[in-house]
């Protein structure tokens, strides 16, 4: 166990490690200073290329070459998809998902 | 950061006090029943993170308030869950602070996306910096305000939720801890369900079908390659190199 000092310089730390990738891009690129095109693009493409490296990032466990080889999610990733494209109501397609997700878990596989 | 927080709040509250005119309460409130709805699935998610967050601290000998205290000074999920075995070791908080980096490097990215959007608001973009999580930055780089709502209230808004619900959520867990009778196994799950529909939305728009694509499959290629725990360093080297190098294709 730490101390109550030392946690709360760990968090500290932590924290600021945190903020500090989190503030670089405004630090290098300051309001009002001209940016270069290279970096405007990029401010453009990344957002669409991130979310998708959100939704690797949180499947990134997901054992894939044994039983249940990630059937759960793919079904209700497709779910929510689906549901998504057909009816575009973004709470309803999270929400399905979510609790077909939950039901498949904890009940099936 | 708690502080750059609540001085945001002071200013906003002074900027209210001056301007008594009704307007500006009416244009803070539009703000705030146009950008909570888009919280919702942040809602459920942070409060189940946060949740699991208390629990954990709660078995590693660390009650609710310190749970809070973490969660108000930190707010990054990733590194709070990962940091959770420090807590248990000597103390070392160089250790921590290099750790931080490493697990929270992609946040660099988000950054660099939202100069259009963040750049003009004033003070708040300091507290929007400091909150820039993977779920609001998901949320403030697909969605757009509507042209009637202030921006600056607005991207307010959905950062101090998420601010909030994430802090709650550590006090709930760190409060209830092993009590919880609800199995709540696989609730995580909503996060993936909000890229998804941020991601099919994004999609959508023709332009962004290329780079979309190029974050899964090179997030997956790394995953595969590099294995789950080193993936995230591979897979934001690949994306750059690809975005770059198809620049002229994708401009």
């Amino acid at each position: 166990m730490l101390s109550g000092t030392e946690l709360v310089l760990t968090f500290l730390a932590l924290g600021a490690g945190t903020l500090l990738t989190r503030a670089v891009p405004f630090v290098v690129f300051p309001e009002g200073k001209k940016r270069p095109p290279i970096v405007d693009y990029l401010g453009k493409v990344l957002p669409p290329a991130m979310i998708g490296f959100l939704i690797v990032y949180c499947l990134k466990e997901t054992e894939v070459t044994a039983w249940p080889y990630g059937i759960p999610e793919l079904l209700s990733i497709a779910v929510t998809a689906g549901l998504h494209i057909w009816r575009g109501n973004f709470l309803i397609s999270i929400a399905a998902g979510t609790l077909l997700y939950m039901f498949l878990i904890q009940n099936i596989f | 950061m708690l502080f750059a927080g609540l001085r945001v709040m002071r200013l906003m509250a002074e900027e209210r006090i001056e301007e008594t005119t009704k307007d500006k309460k009416t244009e803070i409130r539009t703000a705030f029943a146009k950008a909570f709805p888009n919280t919702v699935p942040v809602l459920a998610g942070y409060l189940a993170l946060g949740i699991g967050f208390g629990v954990l601290m709660e078995t590693s000998g660390y009650g609710a308030g310190w749970s809070v205290l973490a969660s108000v000074m930190i707010f990054g999920g990733s590194i709070q869950y990962v940091a959770i075995t420090l807590f248990s070791q000597p103390f070392a908080p160089l250790n921590a602070f290099f750790l931080s980096l490493l697990v929270n490097i992609r946040h660099i990215f988000y950054g660099i996306s939202m100069f259009k959007k963040y750049n003009g608001l004033g003070k708040i973009r300091y507290f929007l910096i400091f909150a820039l999580t993977d779920e609001t930055y998901s949320i403030t780089s697909a969605i757009t305000p509507p042209d009637d709502v202030n921006k600056k209230y607005f991207y307010f808004f959905i950062s101090f939720l998420d601010y909030t619900y994430w802090i709650i959520g550590s006090f709930i867990g760190g409060l209830l801890g092993a009590v919880l009778e609800f199995n709540s196994q696989g609730i995580d799950f909503v996060l993936t369900a909000l890229f998804t529909v941020l991601f099919v939305d994004q999609v959508r728009t023709g332009g962004n079908r290329i780079p979309g694509a190029i974050g899964i499959i090179c997030a997956t290629l790394a995953t595969v390659i590099l294995g789950p725990d080193n993936m995230v360093i591979g897979a934001m080297v690949l994306i750059m190199v690809t975005l770059l190098a198809g620049r002229r294709k994708l401009c």
